[in-house]
């Protein structure tokens, strides 16, 4: 493994992180905040160390696979480990583990909290957990490839082993200019809804941090009762949000480049919006009863639904208390989750529709041994490797979903909330159900429980793979 | 700029490497998924896999915005259709590789009647390349610049030879010649070197020149200057045919060892004039009963480049003609370089050279000021030819007072048609060509030369 080059672009990370640190800084110089300080402090700690490493020569450019995954994975246990330091600082939380939990929730846009009261944070702390969120969503890595001249061939190794979906692709032939591409849209995205929420009234802290934990597909808010006491026409808003920041990228980048047809014609943002629609419908039914109207209940069944396939985890209603059929809903549309290169966790919709389709072949190729059929998907063939690597990817899902459940039995709480538990971090949603459900959190979980959750979340954020190669220690040798 | 590269073969993916790496948008197209994933892996590039020739596959990867096509698969008659149907489809410029002697003759008629920019032929190429070399042997390779005015040529050191612990400064009095040496490698250093800088043995240097000084400054080192009188030539593929041709045409004698019969009796139809042997060229019987020991070149193109650079070795053992080898395989060019074996050719980096050479002067004519690129000492080394516009800093200030960027050197100023290898005193004016010569990458104007006040 070459370690030299490692460490420069681990040390770009730390350097970029000091330099987000300063934007909390800034909400604390406006409100008159003494937590500033803390900010500061880790901020300046980390541009220095990160501006040292950074100096060093780089002694070989060789990188590979292998070094990028390793990489990347070490970018976000580092960033999660130097973010939550703020927190702890400030004492806002004063277990430094339910600080990394809280920070390693943010940056993988889980939005899942150990704080019984989220209202006591200081503007600059929620600023923080908030922005986590944002730039979680689309990778701290990619805005490093999109700033930084970090030319040469291992870019691709470094947004491969970041983005998510079945199969990496570019927009354009360069990684920089892709990069730059997916971050103007995704800002393009958050700015729209910050003037949206404005316009519905909404004050600008209030829009700016509650649009980056919604873009990020997050969910941080900073009420308790998380959306459920804002205005219907801002709820709907966030719905709305929510679902588009839940679409492949790729999407807006046709529409972007002039080819609506195409842009439409994307099949997984259609299987995409048809499962949230038959979701939402049957909840609508489901809960009808619980509420005045029809409307209502399908605005609140709507709401939660986007809310959890896009993985994002806000809350309108406690659906803790909904019907079991809604229930199960919502818990099997967290295992969809959003589109591959989205912001949204899960197991993505694309490997879905791979798997399904693999399956219906596998189906007709028992019935006709001498069959041959090939897997299409958005009108190209999938090649065997892809289908190869999903099918690999939902039984790492599963093994790691059940090993972690029963691990987190230790402590002794019921099926649903241990279940639900992975199932909402390992997926990156936030809530679950039982104990965790929305008016619930994950304070009362052990330590050990906790950092079982956090590697849980790492692990479903990285797609499972760049995580493992981290503890193969056969891997890492040279 | 964005450039499609159909066939990611080796000249397709070394296309894609230095293209790519200076900065061009590159889409990479093949039928083998494998192969294009190698190269999105490897490279900033994308890739599309399909069949180059067909239109919805050159959508895909863009034609309709692409600025230029460069097709380099296997099949000539591919290429000719990608070209073909990318002009039609996306009205870009187009290059193609067509190697078939047959296609040679007519290739300019092929080329004008289906618009294509630029048509290689690797072979010939390298044949053209090689009998540049025979023409001129003390040489290692020759590049030239100005409109062939001026040539820049590789040249080895050897014991003994009067350039031997000689400082540059000295040079012009010690030897009496107007040239300068702008690039020196010695080991696996490259080096811009300065009038202290002392010549060693063993060292490469280039020296830079107009073309009769040249001619000049070898005589004076007592090295031979006339072109080789006989070439033996190993192998009789469709390198050899081109090179034989010319050669003939140049008046050197050319015997030529091929072990297939019927492959012999075609050369002999093609080449009456050549002496044409049936027999292995590998056998050392052979070799030795033809007159390995009194001929004056000893070129090897058989199709194994073991089999070349044994044949070289075996030569460089028994005589001192000049040897020239054709090695396909680039990925161990430094090995290969390290054997000694005087001017070895790679077809497939001349081929990607000419290209990207092609590119660099397409983009040029979109903005910058570059006439003409040479990489040279494996990419490390560039020699960049400006010409100089009225509103230029650089004008009629004598070249001692330019402060210049650490290594770059100014090697040559054509002024009125007029080559001047300058000194401290010269100064540039307005139209005339300067030849710079850089380890710094990147350079897009002569004002990028300069150290920033």
């Amino acid at each position: 493994m070459n370690y030299s080059i490692m460490i420069h672009v681990l040390s770009s990370v730390l350097a970029f992180e000091g330099l987000f640190l300063l934007l909390p800084c800034v909400v604390a110089l406006i409100y008159g905040e003494a937590e500033g300080l803390c900010f500061l402090a880790v901020a300046l700690g980390s541009i220095i160390i990160g501006g040292l490493g950074r100096a060093r020569k780089v002694k070989s450019k060789a990188f590979y696979s292998k070094e990028g995954l390793v990489t990347v994975s070490l970018s976000w246990i580092i960033m999660s480990l130097v973010g939550a330091l703020p927190y702890f600082l400030t004492g806002e939380i004063p277990n430094y583990v339910d600080a990394v939990f809280e920070t390693v929730s943010g940056f993988t846009t889980t939005g899942a909290s150990i704080m019984p009261d989220v209202e006591i944070l200081s503007k600059c702390s929620a600023f923080w957990r908030c922005f986590t969120n944002w730039i979680g969503g689309m990778g701290v890595l990619v805005l490093v490839l999109a700033i930084l001249p970090l030319s040469g061939s291992y870019n691709m190794h470094i947004m491969r082993a970041e983005s998510p979906g079945p199969s990496v692709g570019k927009l354009v032939p360069k990684v920089k200019t892709t990069a730059m591409i997916l971050y103007g849209i995704y800002a393009f995205i958050t700015a729209m809804e910050v003037v949206l929420l404005m316009i519905a009234g909404m004050s600008f802290y209030e829009a700016i941090t509650l649009s980056m934990a919604t873009a990020g597909t997050g969910g941080f808010a900073l009420l308790n009762s998380s959306i459920g006491s804002y205005t219907v026409a801002v709820q709907v808003i966030i719905t709305i949000f929510m679902l588009l920041c839940a679409i492949n990228f790729n999407v807006y980048y046709l529409v972007y480049a002039r080819k609506p047809k195409e842009a439409l014609a994307c099949e997984e943002m259609r299987v995409f919006l048809l499962i949230v629609l038959i979701s939402t419908v049957v909840i609508t039914f489901n809960i009808a009863g619980m509420f005045d109207n029809v409307f209502i209940a399908f605005q609140t069944a709507a709401f939660q639904v986007a809310s959890v396939i896009t993985t994002t985890g806000f809350s309108t209603a406690d659906f803790d208390k909904w019907p079991e059929l809604s229930r199960i809903i919502l818990l099997s549309i967290m295992f969809i989750g959003g589109c591959a290169g989205s912001t949204g966790g899960g197991l993505k919709v694309s490997r879905f529709i791979i798997l399904l389709k693999s399956l219906k072949n596998e189906i007709v190729s028992i019935s006709h041994p001498r069959s041959v059929k090939r897997v299409h998907m958005e009108g190209k063939v999938v090649s065997d490797s892809i289908i190869k690597t999903a099918q690999c990817y939902l039984f790492a899902y599963v093994i790691i979903v059940i090993v972690s459940t029963i691990v987190i039995s230790v402590d002794g709480f019921d099926i649903t909330t241990n279940l639900s538990a992975v199932m909402a971090t390992f997926n990156n949603i936030g809530p679950g159900l039982g104990m965790v459900g929305p008016t619930g959190n994950f304070s009362q979980y052990s330590i050990f429980s906790k950092i079982i959750l956090t590697l849980d979340m790492l692990i479903g954020r990285l797609e499972i793979f760049p995580m493992f190669i981290l503890f193969s220690p056969k891997m890492l040798r040279r | 700029m964005k450039i499609i590269i159909v066939g990611c073969g080796n000249v397709g993916s070394t296309l894609a490497e230095q293209l790519s790496k200076e900065g061009y948008d590159i889409t990479i197209i093949d039928a083998k998924e494998q192969l294009v994933n190698n190269l999105t892996n490897t490279f900033d590039v994308l890739g599309v896999v399909g069949n180059g020739a067909s239109l919805g596959v050159q959508i895909e990867a863009g034609v309709k915005e692409a600025d230029l096509l460069i097709a380099v698969t296997r099949s000539d008659e591919l290429n000719l259709l990608c070209c073909l149907i990318a002009k039609k489809a996306g009205g870009c410029h187009t290059i193609a590789r067509v190697s078939s002697p047959v296609y040679s003759k007519e290739i300019g008629f092929i080329k004008d009647e289906l618009g294509l920019s630029l048509i290689i032929n690797p072979q010939r190429a390298a044949a053209r390349e090689m009998s540049r070399i025979l023409k001129f042997p003390s040489a290692l390779k020759i590049d030239s610049f100005a409109k062939s005015r001026v040539d820049l040529i590789s040249y080895l050191i050897e014991e003994g030879s009067p350039l031997c612990d000689i400082s540059l400064k000295d040079l012009r009095i010690k030897i009496g010649c107007d040239v300068l040496i702008p690039i020196v490698e010695r080991g696996t250093e490259v080096i811009i070197p300065d009038g202290n800088f002392v010549l060693k043995a063993k060292d490469e240097i280039s020296i830079l020149a107009e073309s009769r000084n040249a001619v000049d400054f070898f005589k004076k080192l007592g090295e031979p200057t006339a072109a080789v009188k006989d070439a033996m030539i190993i192998g009789g593929g469709r390198t050899c045919i081109y090179l034989a041709s010319q050669l003939i045409d140049m008046g050197i004698k050319v015997k030529i060892i091929e072990k297939d019969k019927a492959r012999c009796e075609e050369l002999s139809e093609l080449m009456p004039k050549a002496l044409i042997i049936h027999g292995d060229g590998t056998e050392r019987e052979v070799l030795m009963e033809e007159g390995i020991l009194q001929t004056n070149a000893f070129v090897s193109l058989t199709n194994f480049d073991e089999e070349n650079i044994m044949l070289a070795l075996f030569a460089k053992s028994l005589t001192k003609a000049k040897l020239i080898t054709k090695v396909h395989r680039i990925s161990y060019d430094n090995i290969v370089d390290n054997l000694e074996l005087g001017s070895i050719i790679y077809p497939k980096y001349l081929t990607a050279e000419i290209i990207t050479k092609y590119v660099r002067a397409m983009h040029n004519s979109m903005g910058s000021n570059i006439e003409t690129l040479y990489m040279l000492n494996d990419n490390r080394v560039e020699a960049l030819e400006f010409l100089i516009k009225e509103d230029s800093p650089v004008i009629g200030i004598p070249l001692i007072d330019l402060e210049l960027k650490p290594n770059i050197l100014i090697g040559c100023i054509t002024h009125r048609g007029q080559v001047i290898i300058p000194n401290g005193q010269s100064k540039i004016e307005a139209g005339d060509t300067v030849i710079l010569v850089t380890t710094t990458h990147g350079l897009h104007d002569i004002q990028d030369a300069l150290k920033l006040v």
